[in-house]
């Protein structure tokens, strides 16, 4: 018996603490928890990809297809698609943290702080992709913007665009989840930076898409250009934004 | 083992203040490595802050407060990775399982063979059998038993309880107060603020009464204070681990 105590006690408190945690660890076992949760509630992704497709199919019965001009206007009509499901995504990447003070227990946990931020928007990338990937192929066909020679230029457009997306809006997603009214906040707050990224990923996607298509350098170098400043600025600012 | 792996903490004329609010007043306190320490006092009078401090979910306005271990003062980040918090909120996922929570939490604090010591810990806590079951199909009771399992996980040197029976029945609340003397004999230190009675304040070995954001009342300095009087001038002593 009282062996069996002395194992209790030796296992309950070690006279060593456990090595530090990397940024990356400590990011892909928020990410891992993220992807868990969501695959097993289907919340966002199901909310976010109705409304994505929703916002296509809806454009697409007031405009008429078979014009030439679609070609000028559908690459926006995408863009916003994308922005707004992915503002209605980010709202509850901090808020879900909440409901029994999770986020006090990342915030205890020895990782890097930024390292929350980080698997959090490496989790809403991966949904926003998916998102995506559904809308597409619908964006396709009701539209009649032929992709297929592109695609590998499109998906890099849009790689970069989804991350000037969800970096800032992560981030203000933490600095929103406390506020009232925030519902209304975060696309205040975050339309207005995603600007940039709406007008390059635009004009990049258009460039893909005419007849024949041109490589969009210059607003390939103005979506990675904003994506560095947004995620320099994150780093920065999200310890100071974690304090209560 | 060794038997010095607590830690201590002390604050010097600490300070939170929200606006013009002071949550806690300049408090000069020091918690000794395994020291016992019950925080006493009315709703609002500053046991949550200083538990918040001590667990740097805050930051002090004014005043410093600093980790001390077996072989003098600690860093912060080091003390990190020593820190157990239980908190009024469970600190868990509802939507993983009791096991993933724990396995999350393990890579959060880079522990390693995370499989052995998440199952020792489920067992202690009663929970053996219901490693896969939801967090959010678990009672109060179960879902406090996890809360300490998972504050323990990482052997802590430092416990931070705040409030750990609320809503506990008698049963839990026994099983609490075994859990915490268990891991008190083996040099861990810890701090638990309470309004109510219950068994665990009667493992305490000091108390402090904390009153509108200051500290009124403290067995160890009233102790000390008897101590350093003459016998013939003074009443008799009080035992340490006297309560109430």
């Amino acid at each position: 018996m009282a062996v069996e105590t002395q194992t209790v006690l030796e296992q309950v408190v070690a006279p060593a603490a456990p090595p530090p945690v990397s940024l990356w660890d400590g990011a892909w076992a928020v990410l891992a928890k993220e992807v868990r949760t969501e695959f097993r509630s289907h919340e966002l992704l199901t909310t976010t990809a109705v409304f994505a497709l929703m916002v296509v199919v809806m454009f697409s019965f007031s405009f008429d297809a078979a014009r030439e001009a679609v070609r000028n206007f559908a690459p926006g009509l995408l863009w916003i698609a994308i922005l707004f499901s992915g503002t209605l995504m980010l709202e509850p990447a901090f808020l879900r943290e909440q409901a029994n003070e999770t986020l006090a227990a990342l915030r205890l946990a020895p990782i890097p702080p930024y390292s929350i931020l980080l698997g959090k928007t490496l989790a809403s990338f991966f949904f926003l992709a998916i998102t995506e990937a559904l809308l597409l192929p619908v964006f396709v066909v009701l539209y009649n913007v032929p992709v297929a020679g592109v695609l590998p230029q499109l998906t890099l457009v849009l790689a970069l665009g989804t991350l000037g997306i969800v970096v800032p809006g992560t981030l203000f997603s933490a600095v929103t989840a406390h506020a009232r009214m925030r519902e209304l906040l975060l696309p205040l707050l975050l339309l207005p930076v995603l600007t940039p990224v709406l007008i390059a990923g635009a004009e990049s996607t258009a460039a893909l898409l005419a007849d024949p298509p041109e490589w969009p350098g210059l607003w390939l170098k103005v979506l990675a250009g904003a994506d560095v400043i947004y995620l320099t600025t994150s780093y920065f600012l999200f310890e100071s934004l974690l304090e209560e | 083992m060794e038997p010095a792996a607590g830690l201590g903490v002390s604050f010097a004329a600490a300070e939170k203040r929200y606006g013009a609010v002071r949550a806690l007043r300049p408090t000069t306190l020091e918690f000794h490595r395994g020291e016992f320490t019950a925080l006493l006092g009315p709703n609002g009078s500053g046991k949550s802050t200083l538990l918040r401090l001590a667990a740097q979910l805050l930051r002090p306005t004014s005043g410093t407060i600093q980790f001390h271990g077996p072989a003098g003062e600690v860093s912060a980040a080091e003390a990190r990775r020593r820190l157990g918090v239980i908190a009024h909120a469970t600190l868990l996922y509802d939507e993983l399982t009791a096991e993933e929570n724990l396995q999350l939490f393990a890579r959060l604090y880079g522990l390693a063979d995370t499989q052995a010591a998440i199952s020792t810990r489920l067992a202690a806590a009663g929970l053996a059998g219901r490693e896969s079951s939801l967090v959010r199909t678990f009672s109060r009771g179960m879902r406090q038993r996890l809360t300490v399992a998972r504050a323990l996980l990482h052997s802590p040197g430092l416990l931070l309880l705040d409030e750990p029976s609320t809503g506990l029945d008698a049963a839990a609340c026994d099983w609490l107060a075994e859990e915490l003397s268990r891991i008190h004999r083996a040099g861990c230190t810890i701090v638990m603020s309470t309004h109510q009675g219950g068994p665990a304040l009667s493992l305490a070995t000091r108390t402090v009464w904390l009153d509108a954001g200051r500290v009124v009342r403290d067995s160890a300095a009233v102790a000390q204070t008897i101590l350093s009087v003459p016998p013939s001038s003074g009443p008799p002593p009080p035992s340490s681990g006297a309560v109430m």
